[in-house]
């Protein structure tokens, strides 16, 4: 039976990667774990029940996509692993497609949740930029699939073992320069049970401070589009919803000011209450959510802050 | 200096209709990846610097590429290079990827060869990847800015929680990150001009890849997921408030 090796370059993603593993097993046979100069990620994966093969060699940079697939694809051979999960965080989905040529296998990334069923591995991701969520499988001995952060939760509590595994190391094309930390913004908007997002429709950063004052009051957390994060650069990428940012389900979320295009509100959709504020009555968004205002948001946020003092 | 773009034709997403949660393509017209034209725009952008540096785009599709690829010759690219059948819609990436290797081992001396990091309608980002395996180059991706020097580029890659800055070695591939530009609207004689720049058209069998072997991608189902919100139109601050109470929404 096929084996399933796990990789990610981020501890709790690949605890993560190990209870999805944990969820196929049964069909797909026995899990291995790899990690690359991480003897502390080796402890956590292994304390919390997988068998890991640990690669420690210093030439072998994760910067370096080309040299880690061909030292995964090594370790797949060797260790007779035929599925393949890796995270899809930035760093894993460039690898996935790298180490899927290598291997010859298939390969799906972004997938949020997965099922083996009749000796298949059917996996779900969304597609036409969140508009639908396609439901696919891969017809192919070898599989690479990358799975979507906090899609499942971290493993633990288990007893395994930790090996050492050498492999050849390709010689790099590339070379790493520099690494400079992002100035930390720690909030974590997924976990916020309130959110208060906003879009494009803000007039200005300054009017950032009564949105997170709204925030505040709701007890909730300020999140945003895109644009508000990556054109304007108002707030930091860690508070992006949607495809290429985070998809939150909190019990209320307030859009102001967002005109709800699919990949956003793919990362919304599944809050259980929407509010929608927007000056455009037929924007998208509205015919997204549960309570509709058509007004400047701005005196709508300025009036709820009153009104919740 | 030789850049090529790889560029994917996409329904315009924004004009896809959902009906039984089921998405209509019916007359939605046909674009290019929104992030495969800030990869056509960084090479653009280089080429107006250094008027020695050609640049060519790339596309695999179907016979509307053809005149879907006008955009990108209208907004800076001086020629393209097309692989065109009917088969290659919707093909599995691990197909576009080798049929995409083949046409550029065909291409005189490319020393740099850009993608999005993700096309816009699939978003899975692999072709970049298996196209770098295919022809053992190195490869950097999600970079937000880069800088050619001599037979190198210097680049940023833009990580969740760092950037790395990276030397890589030329001929190589980069995935660029959306946003990282604004693509240029073409003037309407750059339009018109498109028409004439040059193109090579190659069938499917002049790159000799066997796409039915890299069919690897089965799909039980594409729909939108159920939506059934309650739309309530609310008129006031004051109503929305009293709604999100008697919810104990707000208050608690
Ligand atoms: C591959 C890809 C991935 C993407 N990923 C994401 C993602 O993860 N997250 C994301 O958000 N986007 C993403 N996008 C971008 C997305 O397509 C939209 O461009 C973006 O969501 C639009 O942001 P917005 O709604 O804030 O801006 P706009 O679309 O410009 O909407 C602004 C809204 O504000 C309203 N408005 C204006 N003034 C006021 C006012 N005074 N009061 C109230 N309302 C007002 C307008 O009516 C409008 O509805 C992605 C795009 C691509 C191609």
């Amino acid at each position: 039976m096929a084996g399933i090796l796990i990789f990610s370059d981020k501890t709790n993603l690949a605890l993560e990667l190990l209870t999805a593993a944990n969820s196929i097993s049964s069909s797909n046979g026995d899990i291995k774990a790899v990690t690359i100069n991480n003897d502390e990620q080796a402890q956590a994966l292994s304390e919390a029940g997988a068998n890991v093969y640990r690669i420690n060699a210093a030439e072998l940079i994760l910067a370096d996509v080309s040299a880690v697939a061909a030292a995964l694809g090594q370790a797949a051979a060797e260790l007779g692993s035929d599925i393949i999960l890796l995270s899809s965080n930035r760093r894993g989905k460039e690898l996935a497609g790298r180490l899927a040529q290598v291997i010859g296998a298939g390969c799906l990334t972004d997938v949020n949740s997965l099922e083996a069923a009749d000796g298949k591995t059917t996996c779900n991701r969304n597609a036409l930029g969140g508009a639908t969520v396609a439901n696919q499988y891969l017809k192919a001995d070898k599989q690479v699939i990358a799975i979507a952060p906090k899609s499942f939760t971290p493993a633990a509590g288990g007893s395994g073992s930790i090996n050492d595994l050498s492999v050849e190391v390709k010689p790099s094309a590339v070379k790493l320069l520099e690494v400079k930390t992002k100035a930390g913004d720690s909030v974590d908007i997924e976990a916020a049970e309130v959110l208060v997002a906003v879009g494009q429709g803000l007039n200005s950063k300054d009017d950032l401070a009564m949105v997170e004052e709204l925030a505040k009051l709701l007890g909730g957390e300020v999140a945003c589009s895109k644009p508000v994060a990556t054109d304007k650069k108002w707030l930091s990428e860690d508070r992006v919803i949607g495809l290429s940012g985070k998809i939150c389900k909190p019990q209320l979320a307030i859009i102001l000011g967002i005109s709800g295009q699919v990949q956003f509100t793919v990362g919304i959709r599944d809050a259980k209450t929407i509010v929608s504020i927007n000056t455009d009555e037929n924007a998208t968004i509205n015919s997204l959510s549960d309570y509709v205002l058509t007004t400047d948001l701005h005196e709508a946020v300025k009036a709820m802050n009153a009104a919740l003092k | 200096m030789n850049i090529v773009v790889a560029m994917k034709q996409i329904p315009d997403l924004q004009q896809i209709r959902i009906r039984n949660r089921q998405p209509l393509f019916d007359d939605v017209p046909l674009t290019l990846g929104t992030i495969d034209k800030n990869a056509l725009e960084a090479a653009v952008v280089l080429k107006e610097a250094d008027e020695s540096i050609k640049v060519t785009v790339l596309s695999a599709g179907n016979e509307e590429v053809e005149d879907t690829i006008k955009e990108a010759l209208a907004a800076g690219a001086d020629e393209a290079f097309l692989i065109l059948d009917d088969a290659l819609e919707g093909a599995d990436s691990a197909a576009i990827a080798a049929v995409l290797a083949a046409a550029i081992k065909q291409m005189d001396g490319v020393d740099l060869i850009l993608f999005g990091e993700g096309s816009g309608d699939n978003y899975s980002g692999q072709v970049g990847s298996r196209v770098a395996e295919l022809l053992n180059l190195p490869q950097v991706g999600y970079v937000s800015s880069m800088e050619i020097k001599g037979g190198q580029a210097v680049v940023t890659r833009t990580l969740e929680d760092c950037d790395e800055v990276m030397e890589i070695a030329l001929p190589g591939i980069i995935s660029v990150m959306a946003g990282l530009n604004e693509p240029r609207i073409p003037s309407v004689t750059q339009i018109l001009k498109a028409g004439k720049k040059p193109k090579e058209v190659l069938e499917l069998d002049e790159v000799d890849v066997d796409i039915k072997k890299l069919a690897f991608t089965e799909t039980i189902s594409n729909l939108a997921p159920e939506s059934n919100r309650k739309k309530i139109v609310v008129k006031s601050v004051d109503e929305l408030l009293q709604g999100l109470r008697s919810e104990n929404l707000i208050g608690r």
